[in-house]
């Protein structure tokens, strides 16, 4: 039987949403699996979540080290190889902690690799298939991987419906002495906190956000006065801060802000995973693109194929005239 | 400081529009237009401004076929001193671990304080430079946008987290970083300086000459294998609005009427 063991990432105590998303991802693997949790970390924070998870999951490995209270990766990864059998399919959430310690492991577990899968196919003996995407979202591809020597996946937050929370008194399973030696060559230092911008398009229910279509520097200009004549504010994606055209603050997504506008105009962004998982409160999306096959308009309410640098100008004057 | 920087050739996102070939199984790949993945460039960008500072020299490395040649020659136009291509039919097929496989044998023939690669590549995997790592029992740090020197066995690094906050950590020399977008601002590279690395010679090494065994590498050692490309029926999608730009523009300023937009 397969053995699929999910590693929750939390914070402050609770657990992140992706813990009740491994559960579904588990059951599109294997109906039949045995799913075991694990938390790594100390203190009462890691009490907390174990217990949590322990409403969910049947059982919860816990692995507690003073070493472990902030989650270093090469820490983390050595806790897991000394504790976890290494034939087992263990899931990781695909985000920049699960991209810090996911590859290592698998080469750790000797195991087969899968990365920022959004759906199973299921198993077929020790072959398992699986979605992902390449090319930022343009195309779609199946995997498969051979699990018979184990397997570490990581999955996209998000792409998985979460189960209801449970209410079944699973048990909790201190595993902590099984660890051996935490000695690593990287240590944790601090978390410094993203510098605060002039404005926050967190606070505005109108944003007009451009990608890298803007081509430009200049460009800007365009999207600052459509966003004027709205009454909006102006967003962005990571490529215009990267060229340092915006600051950072400005940045919609996983590494930039979380915004819940009523309506998000999208102008020149492709919809990347990282872009429109900042893009939270279900807004009205408008998409203006000059490829009608972006990924963006999978998502988006309306679309528009145009060059937004032709299209923002016309668009201004003509709210401007009403 | 000795580095390596891993690149790899890589359709352009911005470049073109991905179809799949007439069988549904393949990217139509006839007129693709390739380029070094975005986030390679800010690593070897990164690595030749670490040498101007305290000295070395900036290798660039890739696990590719004849073309790949190019992608190296862009990145030394940029100020790499030095281009290696592994390339080798019994290559082919590699996953993300075959890869880092292949990399890790030229490194072992080397000596380098600093290997860099790009945090993800076309496939968004992010694998490589993690599974090199730990191959070579050398500590990693993923997402890096800030690298600072500490002393010569040590460096502090930054990483970019959610929230676009920065995690910092300290690891010890030699390790495996990966680098973000936005860690620096690229160079430019002109024609003039690509021609100007033309005809410089860069060495091609094989699985002999790396001391890899086939069945290790390529499609024999891969665990994990892309079956093939598809578009998903993900249901209707955006309703596009069509007709001339006023029309367009007529209907889109109801909706945003409609919809608190206006
Ligand atoms: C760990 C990690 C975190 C990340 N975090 C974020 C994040 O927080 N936010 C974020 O945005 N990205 C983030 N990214 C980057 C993300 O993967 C994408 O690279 C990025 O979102 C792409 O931005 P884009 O859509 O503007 O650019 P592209 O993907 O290059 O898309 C540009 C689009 O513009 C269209 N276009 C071009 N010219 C025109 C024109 N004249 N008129 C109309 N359309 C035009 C093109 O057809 C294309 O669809 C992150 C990546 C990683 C690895
Ligand atoms: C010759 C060859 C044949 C292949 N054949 C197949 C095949 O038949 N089926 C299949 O599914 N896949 C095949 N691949 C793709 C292969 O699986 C991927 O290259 C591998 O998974 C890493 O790509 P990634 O996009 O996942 O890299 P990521 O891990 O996302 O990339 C991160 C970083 O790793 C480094 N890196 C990645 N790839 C290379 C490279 N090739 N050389 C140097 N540095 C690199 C770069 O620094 C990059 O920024 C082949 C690749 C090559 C080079």
């Amino acid at each position: 039987m397969t053995q699929i063991f999910a590693y929750i990432p939390f914070k402050n105590g609770s657990a992140e949403d992706v813990a009740l998303e491994f559960p579904a991802a588990a059951g599109k693997i294997d109906p039949t699996a045995d799913l075991t949790a694990v938390v790594t970390g100390a203190g009462p924070d890691l009490d907390a979540v174990a217990q949590e998870m322990a409403k969910t999951y049947k059982e919860v490995i816990k692995i507690s080290h003073a070493d472990l209270a902030y989650p270093n990766a090469e820490l983390v990864r050595k806790a897991m190889t000394d504790v976890l059998p290494h034939d087992a399919v263990i899931l990781v959430p695909h985000d920049t902690f699960g991209m810090d310690l996911a590859p290592g492991l698998s080469v750790k577990m000797d195991a087969a690799y899968a990365a920022d899968i959004v759906d199973f196919e299921g198993l077929d003996g020790t072959t398992l298939k699986m979605i992902r995407q390449e090319l930022g979202g343009a195309v779609y591809t199946h995997v498969t991987s051979d699990i018979s020597a184990g397997a570490v996946i990581t999955i996209r937050p998000g792409s998985f419906a979460p189960i209801e929370a449970g209410s079944a008194g699973g048990t909790v399973n201190d595993k902590s002495g099984e660890v051996k030696d935490l000695a690593a060559k990287r240590k944790f230092l601090e978390v410094v906190e993203a510098e605060v911008g002039d404005v926050d398009i967190t606070k505005s229910d109108v944003l007009v956000s451009i990608g890298r279509g803007i081509e430009d520097e200049e460009n800007i200009e365009l999207a600052q006065e459509l966003a004027e004549a709205m009454g909006a504010v102006v967003s962005c994606s990571r490529p215009i801060v990267d060229a340092k055209w915006l600051e950072k603050s400005r940045q919609v997504g996983t590494s930039g802000q979380t915004v819940k506008p009523k309506v998000y105009m999208a102008m020149g962004i492709s919809g990347s995973f990282q872009h429109l998982g900042g893009v939270k409160g279900n807004p009205f999306i408008i998409a203006v693109n000059k490829n009608p096959k972006a990924p963006i308009f999978q998502v988006a309410d309306v679309g528009i194929v145009e060059d937004i640098l032709e299209f923002m100008p016309e668009l201004t004057e003509a709210i401007k005239s009403q | 400081m000795e580095i390596l920087v891993c690149v790899k050739r890589v359709p352009d996102t911005a470049e073109n529009e991905f179809e799949l070939n007439s069988a549904g199984n393949d990217l139509d790949r006839d007129d693709l237009v390739y380029s070094v993945n975005e986030w390679d460039n800010y690593a070897v960008e990164e690595a030749i401004q670490i040498v101007d500072n305290v000295g070395g020299s900036v290798t660039v490395v890739t696990v590719g076929d004849d073309e790949s040649e190019e992608v190296l020659r862009r990145e030394m136009a940029m100020g790499a001193n030095n281009g290696v291509l592994l390339s080798d039919d019994a290559f082919e097929g590699s996953d993300g671990k075959g890869i880092a496989a292949i990399l890790k044998a030229e490194i072992e023939k080397g000596r380098y304080d600093l290997i860099l690669t790009g945090a993800q590549a076309d496939e968004g995997a992010g694998q490589v430079g993690g599974m090199l790592a730990a191959m070579l029992d050398y500590p990693y740090a993923s997402l890096v946008n800030k690298i600072e020197a500490v002393d010569d066995a040590t460096i502090k690094v930054g990483r970019e987290i959610e929230g676009g906050n920065q995690e910092m950590n300290e690891i010890q020399l030699p390790c495996v970083l990966s680098i973000q977008t936005g860690i620096n601002e690229p160079r430019y590279v002109g024609i003039r300086g690509i021609r100007k690395v033309a005809s410089v010679d860069i060495p091609v090494k094989g699985a002999g000459d790396l001391g890899i065994d086939a069945a290790t590498v390529g499609d024999a050692g891969a665990k994990t294998k892309r079956v093939d490309y598809f578009v998903p029926d993900l249901g209707e999608g955006a309703e596009m609005l069509e007709g001339s730009t006023d029309e367009i523009i007529e209907k889109l300023i109801e909706k945003l009427k409609a919809k608190g937009g206006l």
